[in-house]
């Protein structure tokens, strides 16, 4: 199995890194976001609750673009059926998308997250770094892990752009409720961790348990 | 804020109960419809497999 | 095979709903701080949490059909989310309500567990759209099975998160509801749980006995299509219909739902 998902992941990389198309569209869609959310609340610098909302929401909605993305060059290529119809595990496949899409996410972080701290953040980013670090990785390893899954159940679907970001929101709300409380006291000012702990504890929970319902439960939509 | 006096709260409890119960009644609707359906299609395929043997029209009770 | 006990379940759903009912309005005392509006506690508290119950049982339906193949499993787990949603609706809307009676708003985000609900309602109404968008009958209810389990599991995970994050900012206002409730509102409430829990039990078996009737009826009338086919020109060899998967999976169509609910 991890050969084929190593395979996989590097067909994935290699076409992005030729293309072009996902990253730098979701690193272009953060940016853009974050100067529409300065024109929609009328703010010059954020903080606290509300600048941890605002790059929350902005990564979320770039994670959302990357889902929709995930199974596109199958789907141009017609590589589709082929990923479907082979003998590989649709595990491989979900760990082989869950693995690129968490590549893209922290691509995206390290644009998105220096723009926002230029373009919309109070206080000063480098002290809160480590910390906000610790929680964008846990957060991303959940967010992966439901993109992939949610994007395998799509798959076969009509409609499978819309239905795969109608699913994913929902299911993420746990983490992005857990990852801006983690992060809120982080753009105090304060930049304590203080109380911190237990959303990162729960975004490691999170993404545990997708990782292991996905694991679990995709093998059963395997056609033999 | 201070309890509502009765005929207010009422009303609203009313509407409450009022919109579970238009619920579970549309519902019941639903599924209604689907049995007539049922009746209906039962009906068709039991003429069109009674007319294939040559039996004649055969008389449904309506009720 | 669905309807067997069907009547008596539904009599005794009448008779526990008609106790209830008298429990709620003869029975129970007045709330102190809330009044008459009290009332719809109830109501609001046991739907949703039989709501809640039934996505989470669609979702070890869903686990059973995934295990056995065996696609009854399947429909039961459709109609459970199915109703599950239609009594959402209920639940959102009895909230709101509650909410604009005993807060004036008609929407608190101080209420955790009506956040949550709303979560996990926005989740599930992606369910049809899921479904009906898969055309082969067998896979579209393997699709659905997964989703099933995937928003099952997702349901007390969300709750867990959205609670404890309102509680942090928020006073948890279903206290109200807690602890330290009288003998006599804990008994009317037990009672309106049971209610509660009967009315949806009648509903889904309701449902699934229509659902799998007509589901009958259909691969009857293609049976029937065939052979006047095959008395007209024979046709070598017979053999399941196409579409239909190993296990006879009955194709969920869209149509008996799609006019009331808007279609898709």
């Amino acid at each position: 199995m991890t050969r084929a998902a190593l395979a996989i992941l590097r067909k994935d990389l290699l076409v992005e890194r030729r293309t072009r198309e996902s990253v730098p569209a979701m690193a272009l869609f953060s940016v853009t976001v974050l100067v529409l959310f300065h024109f929609a609340l009328d703010r010059d610098s954020l903080d606290g609750a509300l600048a941890s909302g605002v790059l929350w929401v902005t990564l979320l909605l770039a994670a959302v673009l990357g889902v929709g993305r995930l199974f596109a060059s199958e789907r141009e290529e017609g590589g589709m059926d082929g990923i479907l119809l082979a003998p590989i595990d649709r595990t491989a496949v979900w760990v082989a998308k869950a693995l690129a899409l968490l590549a893209y996410l922290v691509v995206v972080e390290v644009v998105a997250v220096p723009v926002f701290a230029l373009l919309l953040l109070g206080p000063d980013l480098v002290p809160a770094l480590p910390a906000l670090v610790v929680t964008l990785v846990l957060a991303d390893v959940g967010l992966a892990a439901v993109g992939a899954l949610v994007a395998a159940l799509a798959a076969e679907s009509r409609a499978r752009e819309l239905v795969a970001t109608l699913l994913f929101l929902p299911l993420v709300v746990p983490a992005a409720v857990a990852a801006t409380a983690a992060t809120e006291p982080l753009f105090a000012g304060a930049q304590t961790a203080a109380g911190s702990g237990r959303w990162l504890v729960f975004l490691a929970v999170y993404a545990v348990l997708f990782v292991l319902l996905s694991v679990v439960v995709l093998d059963y939509l395997q056609e033999d | 804020m201070p309890a509502l006096p009765l005929g207010e709260a009422g009303l609203y409890v009313a509407a409450a109960f009022a919109v579970v119960a238009v619920l579970v009644l549309v519902y019941v609707a639903i599924i209604g419809s689907k049995i007539a359906r049922i009746e209906r299609d039962l009906g068709a395929l039991t003429d069109s497999l009674e007319g294939h043997a040559g039996a004649g029209v055969p008389t449904r009770p309506t009720v | 095979m669905f309807g067997r006990g069907l009547v008596t379940l539904a009599l005794i759903t009448a008779a526990a709903v008609g106790l209830a009912l008298g429990m709620v309005f003869l029975y129970a005392p007045l709330d102190a701080d809330q009044g008459f509006v009290q009332k719809i506690f109830y109501l609001h508290v046991p739907l949703a949490l039989v709501a809640l119950a039934g996505f989470v049982a669609a979702g070890v339906m869903g686990a059973l059909h995934l295990r056995s193949g065996d696609s009854a499993w399947d429909l039961r787990s459709y109609v459970a989310i199915h109703l599950s949603t239609i009594l959402g609706v209920g639940v959102l809307v009895t909230g709101a309500i509650w909410a604009r009676a005993s807060w004036g708003h008609w929407w608190v985000w101080s209420e955790p567990t009506l956040v949550a609900f709303l979560i996990v309602f926005l989740l599930y109404a992606v369910y049809p759209m899921l479904r009906f968008s898969i055309e082969d009958p067998g896979r579209q209810g393997r699709y659905a099975s997964v989703f099933a389990v995937a928003a099952g599991a997702f349901v007390p995970l969300n709750f867990a998160i959205v609670r404890s994050a309102e509680s942090l900012t928020h006073p948890q206002v279903f206290s109200t509801t807690g602890s330290g409730m009288p003998a006599e509102m804990l008994a009317t409430f037990l009672a309106s749980m049971v209610a509660m829990a009967l009315l949806y039990a009648t509903l889904w078996k309701l449902e699934l006995t229509a659902k799998h009737a007509s589901e009958q009826l259909r691969r009857l009338r293609r049976r029937a299509e065939r052979r006047a086919g095959e008395s007209v020109a024979p046709r070598p060899g017979g053999g399941a219909s196409a579409g239909s998967s190993r296990t006879g999976a009955p194709a969920l169509s869209g149509t008996a739902y799609a006019a009331p609910r808007g279609g898709r």
